[in-house]
């Protein structure tokens, strides 16, 4: 459990079908630390989100102790830095070298291609479709046999990766595409399948059927 | 602790590159500096960044490290050494405040300079460069916030951001060439003006930003080379 602090006040900005803003609740419910929620609606952006991120206007925003900060990659190791218990980041350089750089990939190359398949129309379908099975191959060949991609637990790249473990499954099914199977990437799926059933990560993903509800109502309206 | 294993692939029109080479200059490292022609890419490039395939990789004994703002935290990692030569300050969320202005500038900056610099028509050169002036304008408010009159936005030392923009002068310097006017405004940008000439005079950063006129060449060949892409017939 984080030590606790009377004057300690953390508070998080957050979107629940967005898997960036999910980051930072996994994040926290793995440190243990109570705080704050507030969800934003961005077509009527909070006065708190405006000035919090005034540079983006977007979420998620973590707030401690009045101090904010932006960019869910960059939350996320402040938080590891801040509360030290169930360290998600190792303190060799080298695998923190690594860790960023996947979290990096992930967010510049891998999510994108996958998104993309997921609405695609049919004139770009079969380009991105490809794009999203390279995208996933690259996975595959980085998670080997590890359990995570931390190792044996929980690591900076899993938690950046909650989009593969959980999102992919359900915009795969709205597409109508067969992307992340276990028949194609059996240790990518794997890793999904111990990624959504670990204690933590569990209680704090969105609930399947609100999150497909959410994307079949995104889907309806393109 | 022994850096003749260091080695960079680099390239000297790289900014990326530059940014590594200052950060190893101020931790007074040697290294062995690989130029990568990238016209066709070495074996030895296509091995140690099979993801992007980009310079600069960091080759450190065994270890390779890709991406240049992953490559500084690396060396400012490994290479603890005192707190004159850190690179990222040592709280907590001043690092994550360094982070954040480092990835607006990875994005907004140098989309914007990019983009601006190799404009096909003069309506997207002026959409880019007038992103640019915003971003320009955030970074001097930025400056400002950070440096407390000290000079660098580390304050009295180089530090990450520092690094990050400062690798980009030479290439602002090409803008300068390109369209006749300064790289940074004297009215709207009186901080970067005074911090780009400290910035350049810095020991560990002489000597590793291009000539410019040498960058220009290098850029002008570059426009064609995309101007004759985009007009060339699909395969």
């Amino acid at each position: 459990m984080a030590p606790a602090n009377q004057e300690e006040e953390v508070r998080l900005l957050g979107k629940w079908p967005s898997p960036f803003s999910n980051r930072i609740v996994l994040a926290l419910k793995l440190k243990g630390v109570s705080y704050k929620y507030s969800e934003e609606n961005l077509a009527n952006k909070s006065d708190d989100l405006l000035k919090y991120n005034p540079v983006y206007k977007k979420v998620p925003v973590l707030v401690h102790n009045g101090n904010p900060i932006a960019e869910s990659l960059v939350i996320l190791e402040y938080i590891d830095e801040t509360w030290t218990n169930n360290s998600f980041l190792s303190q060799d350089p080298y695998e923190r070298a690594l860790a960023r750089f996947w979290s990096k990939t992930l967010d510049d190359k891998i999510l994108p291609a996958i998104w993309n398949a997921c609405w695609s129309d049919e004139k770009g379908r079969e380009k991105a479709v490809e794009e999203a099975l390279e995208a996933l191959n690259i996975l595959e060949n980085e998670i080997k046999d590890k359990k995570f991609f931390g190792g044996e637990t929980i690591g900076l790249v899993d938690i950046t990766a909650n989009f593969i473990g959980y999102w992919v499954e359900i915009l795969q099914e709205i597409a109508g595409l067969e992307l992340l199977t276990i028949e194609k990437f059996p240790k990518v799926f794997k890793w999904s399948q111990e990624f959504i059933n670990h204690p933590v990560i569990k209680e704090g993903l969105p609930p399947r059927d609100e999150l497909l509800a959410f994307f079949k109502a995104s889907a309806s309206k393109k | 602790m022994a850096t003749s294993d260091l080695k960079l692939l680099g390239g000297w029109f790289s900014p990326f590159a530059c940014r590594v080479q200052i950060a190893l200059s101020i931790k007074g490292l040697d290294y062995e500096n690989i130029e990568e022609n990238l016209n066709p890419k070495s074996d030895l490039l296509l091995q140690s960044n099979p993801t992007y395939k980009k310079i600069p990789v960091l080759i450190h004994g065994d270890k390779t490290i890709c991406e240049s703002a992953i490559i500084v935290q690396y060396i400012d990692e490994v290479w603890k050494n005192n707190a004159t030569s850190s690179i990222l300050p040592s709280n907590a969320y001043d690092k994550a405040i360094a982070r954040f202005w480092v990835s607006y500038i990875d994005d907004k900056f140098f989309n914007s300079l990019r983009n601006g610099l190799f404009a096909q028509d003069d309506e997207s050169k002026k959409k880019y460069f007038d992103e640019l002036e915003e971003v320009l304008l955030k970074l001097e408010e930025v400056f400002n916030k950070l440096s407390e009159g000290k000079g660098f936005f580390g304050g009295e030392k180089i530090g990450f951001i520092d690094i990050a923009l400062g690798c980009y002068l030479s290439w602002l310097k090409v803008k300068e060439k390109f369209t006749g006017t300064k790289m940074f405004d004297e009215a709207k940008n009186p901080g970067l003006v005074i911090w780009a000439e400290t910035f350049s005079a810095h020991p560990s950063v002489k000597g590793i930003l291009p000539e410019t006129d040498k960058l220009v060449e290098f850029a002008i060949a570059m426009a064609q080379r995309l101007a004759a892409a985009a007009a060339a017939p699909p395969k």
